[in-house]
């Protein structure tokens, strides 16, 4: 078994589950915004700030975010460990990305409840 | 040698095929400080080409399979040179032996009821020879040796066994007393030639196919155990029986098991006549091998044979259906396609007798010591050296080996000289250690080859030694051309003593190997030919046209070829099995 | 008729700092040899080429290597299936290191084959006779066993060159599932448990170059998804 610290889970497998269940988290949450913006030709800002007030749009925005976050995680994470192979330079590249997804989700909750 | 580098073992095994890996596993076990020594990575030896499948009755097919019976078949089979304490101990042991494979995880097809398949092979027959066909073969598809030998490598991992792959051993080391106590091996990757201390060494190193020039056998099979055995003066027993396989693919001499035939293949003249029902009207196509192949070659000579130059015969399989040929015969199914470019559901498979199996080999008793002959003819134990499998001769197939048989000799034997093996080692085991001198002995030949600065090449004169043998010492031999043959091997003998290695390199040097090898290529050729000569009868795959009958009176013997003077004497055949009364001489018919 | 051109990756570590192509012209006379044939009439007058050969029938798994950019075996490729234009570039397998020309050191893949635990576990006490097994389950080892260790699959495949020492890659999945689909085996959970890590498995993205190249017509990325089901069952 091969061990590595920085990934978050420890396991393959949960890494697995995760980016194959937040995928359909985003995929549904992609169908679900493009149909919305189809379905509302004369779509104007009071209609689509409207839409983002329903707390149910804002939990599901809110797990499409984290999905969004996970997914980038695991992905980048592979990417990393698979290309930069001196040690310093991928914890240092690791750190980067996590501060830059959380930083982002963080933002992305901001916005959603903010103001 | 004070400058060269020694390893130490309890027991070196020379060889990672079945016998060595089975031997191997015995010794690992007990954990003895054992190495496995081979020139390729163990699951690239020969073994792993076996196909059909291994002879045992673990009364599977038929719940009243006797051993007894397959004793018989292999006493016959063997036209009656076969050591019958050695076939009894092989056919009674053989069931646990192949449990025990089967209990290692070796992956054997199944019949409905859960147990082991077992088909019919050659040379099989109930109730010694009156009860009709047996099917005794147990088989994994038509992949028999590649799983077994997987399956003991696999065991050999899991208990830690040490390797020294691609290591090529090149001549044993005696001491002053004769005893056998190590050798002198090549690690090719880097080119060190390194002192093995042991004291116990195992030849295991196969068969020696490549003396012909069409052969079954893998480009490693060339005798290194017989070349390196009878450097040292060990004589090698009954080495003119040479088994030719009916059925290797015209052109390319790759290997199409009898277990085509044992499932319904049969195999066919020019004019469509199955043949074989004239030769062995009662077993036909399921006759021994000798029998099946020296009546392809009368088809052929007398004119029957396929093809543009009726050199060959068919292999007739498309009546048996897609189905049985996917699930018994895949690699047949794949192998035909490759290197006949036919499909067997379709069209016959073009097939010639083609070497494939050294019955001969380094004489032991069922504990794998080596044998040797002392001046009056009496038989003693050669300290320190042991073989198992195809370079030994117990001897189970005498003149002539039944199908199936071989896989089950290189477990059966490769397990009882590991147990051997462990006990004298636990008893203790003391000989002189090797002088210098002793070491030096055992370098002459590649400090020879090192040495070289001119002569002839490696390959010209291996494809003339192997068209030599191939033009004299075929399925059917005859005085005249075989002294002829005897003359030119010796002629050529002084031109491999003479011959070049022009690269000297260190790493990976595989035309060093390939040098080393023609040596020993050569000493088995020649001890064949010289044997070959001199028995003056027809036995088993030994068939003389000058002397086209069994002679019991003179030849109910074993042949030992003695390096040294080179010279063919006799051994006693054993008659004495433990357990029943023998099995007399009879004519041979199938 | 003009004779194949050959480019033959060359590297002796004591004489070479560095591997270079060596162009050879070979005279086929006509014939669709396979590649091994090819090196063999190039060794006869050139002794100093190394490459590993066995069996010559595809079995032995000695002699893979790359053809024209595609790994397979020499002993089993007629040159009609890869030369193109009239030319034939043969490299060692890639991604791992070179030990002189063709030949290549495969004890990173032989590790990963040894971490799976290749063998049949099987605590119960042994019957006197074979374990029994229905053809049924015994079917389920066709696809399995077949595989010959000659690592045209491994070395096919981009997350082995990344991470030889951590995934296990597909000749010892392979073999994994082999054991793990074996009706008499009882380790199921230990060998799951082995292979749950982030590398071991999941490092697989199915590209499916190992399906492509094997010469034995196995199919390991299908064996890999196998796996994964199993751990999934497993934990869930």
């Amino acid at each position: 078994m091969v061990t590595n610290i920085t990934s978050f889970s420890r396991s393959g497998l949960s890494d697995w589950i995760i980016q194959r269940a937040s995928a359909v988290v985003m995929a549904v949450y992609t169908v679900f915004l493009v149909g919305y913006v189809l379905f509302h030709p004369q779509l104007d800002y009071a209609t689509w700030s409207g839409l983002f007030q329903q707390t149910w749009m804002r939990i599901f925005s809110v797990l499409a975010f984290v999905s969004l976050a996970a997914h980038a995680w695991v992905g980048l994470w592979t990417v990393t460990t698979d290309y930069i192979k001196p040690t310093c330079i991928r914890v240092a590249t690791q750190s980067v990305i996590i501060l830059a997804i959380f930083v982002f989700l963080v933002w992305g909750i901001q916005v959603l409840w903010g103001a | 040698m004070s400058n060269m580098r020694s390893m130490t073992f309890d027991a070196i095994i020379i060889g990672g095929g079945g016998a060595g890996l089975r031997a191997a596993l015995e010794l690992a076990k007990s954990g003895k400080n054992t190495a496995v020594l081979s020139k390729v990575f163990p699951t690239r030896s020969h073994t792993v080409s076996a196909q059909g499948g291994i002879t045992c009755a673990i009364a599977s097919a038929d719940p009243n399979d006797d051993w007894r019976w397959h004793m018989y078949d292999t006493v016959k089979g063997g036209d009656y040179i076969t050591d019958q304490d050695a076939a009894e101990y092989m056919c009674s042991e053989g069931p646990k032996a192949v449990f025990e494979l089967e209990h290692m995880g070796l992956p054997f097809s199944r019949f409905d009821n859960g147990r082991i398949y077992q088909r019919p092979f050659g040379g099989q027959s109930k109730n010694f020879g009156e009860g009709g066909q047996a099917a005794r073969t147990c088989a994994a598809a038509d992949r028999t040796g590649h799983a077994l030998l997987h399956t003991l490598y696999e065991n050999n991992v899991k208990h830690d066994t040490t390797f020294l792959n691609e290591w090529y051993a090149i001549d044993l080391v005696k001491n002053a007393n004769g005893d056998v106590v190590g050798c002198i091996a090549m690690d090719i990757e880097t080119g060190e030639v390194v002192h093995i201390k042991s004291k116990a060494t195992v030849l295991a190193t196969g068969g020696s196919g490549r003396i012909y020039a069409s052969t079954t056998n893998a480009l490693i099979n060339t005798g290194d155990g017989i070349g390196m055995a009878l450097r040292a003066g060990v004589p090698i027993q009954d080495i003119e029986m040479w088994q030719f396989h009916p059925t290797g693919i015209h052109g390319a001499g790759v290997l199409v098991t009898e277990g085509c035939r044992g499932e319904g293949g049969y195999l066919i003249n020019k004019d469509g006549e199955r043949f074989m029902e004239r030769y062995a009207p009662n077993a036909k196509d399921l006759a021994g091998r000798d029998v099946v192949a020296r009546s392809m070659v009368m088809e052929i000579l007398e004119g029957r044979g396929c093809g543009e130059n009726g050199d060959h015969v068919y292999l007739k399989l498309d009546h048996l259906g897609e189905e049985v040929l996917s699930k018994r015969l895949p690699g047949i199914v794949e192998l035909s396609k490759t290197f006949a470019h036919v499909d067997p559901a379709k069209e016959p498979i073009p097939v010639v007798p083609t070497c494939h199996y050294m019955m001969g080999g380094v004489a032991t008793n069922i504990h794998g010591q080596a044998i040797g002959q002392d001046k009056d003819g009496n038989d003693y134990i050669i300290n320190g050296l042991y073989a198992c499998g195809e370079a030994a001769c117990v001897s189970v197939h005498g003149a002539n080996r039944l199908g199936g048989n071989s896989l089950l000799d290189l477990v059966v034997f490769g397990r009882a000289a590991g147990m051997f093996i462990e006990s004298a080692l636990n008893e203790g085991v003391d000989y002189l250690d090797a002088r210098d001198s002793d070491v030096e002995t055992a370098m002459q030949r590649i400090n020879r080859w090192n040495e070289s600065s001119g002569g002839e090449s490696v390959a010209d004169l291996k494809r003339e030694l192997q068209s030599i043998m191939q033009n004299s010492f075929g399925v059917f031999r005859e005085e005249k051309n075989m002294k002829d043959g005897v003359e030119k091997l010796a002629e050529l003998r002084g031109r491999i003593a003479e011959a070049h290695l022009s690269d000297k390199s260190l790493a990976f040097n595989t035309a060093r190997v390939e040098a080393l090898e023609l040596d020993n290529l050569m000493e088995v050729a020649e001890a064949t030919a010289i044997a070959a000569l001199e028995r003056k009868e027809s036995r088993g795959a030994h068939c003389r046209y000058d002397y086209p009958d069994r002679d019991d009176v003179n030849w109910l013997k074993h042949s030992m070829f003695f390096p040294g003077e080179k010279r063919v004497g006799q051994r006693d055949v054993n008659f004495a099995p433990k357990t029943m009364d023998k099995f007399e001489p009879k004519i041979r018919t199938y | 008729m003009s004779k194949l051109q050959v480019s033959l990756y060359r590297y002796n570590p004591e004489t070479d700092s560095a591997p270079y192509m060596q162009e050879f012209e070979v005279d086929t006379q006509g014939r669709d040899l396979m590649v091994l044939n090819l090196l063999e009439l190039i060794k006869q007058d050139d002794t100093t080429v190394a490459y590993r050969r066995s069996c010559r029938e595809g079995v032995c798994g000695s002699d893979g290597m790359n053809m024209n950019g595609t790994n397979g075996l020499a002993c089993i490729t007629p040159l009609s299936q890869v030369v193109k234009n009239n030319k034939l570039v043969l490299r060692p397998l890639p991604g791992l290191p070179v030990v002189r020309d063709l030949v290549v050191d495969m004890s990173l893949f032989y590790q990963q084959y040894e971490r799976i635990q290749p063998y049949l576990k099987n605590d119960s006490p042994v019957p006197a006779i074979e374990r029994l097994q229905s053809p049924e389950d015994r079917d389920k080892l066709d696809g399995l066993y077949e595989c010959i260790l000659c690592a045209c699959c491994s070395t096919a495949c981009p997350s082995f060159w990344w991470n030889p020492d951590k995934f296990v890659g597909p000749a010892g999945l392979l073999k994994s599932y082999r054991f793990l689909a074996d009706s008499r085996d009882t380790a199921t959970n230990e060998r799951l448990s082995d292979l749950e890590d982030p590398f071991s498995v999941f490092r697989c993205r199915g590209i499916m170059n190992c399906v492509a190249v094997c010469p034995k017509g196995l199919n390991p990325t299908r064996a890999i998804g196998k796996i994964r089901e199993m751990l999934l069952a497993n934990a869930t």
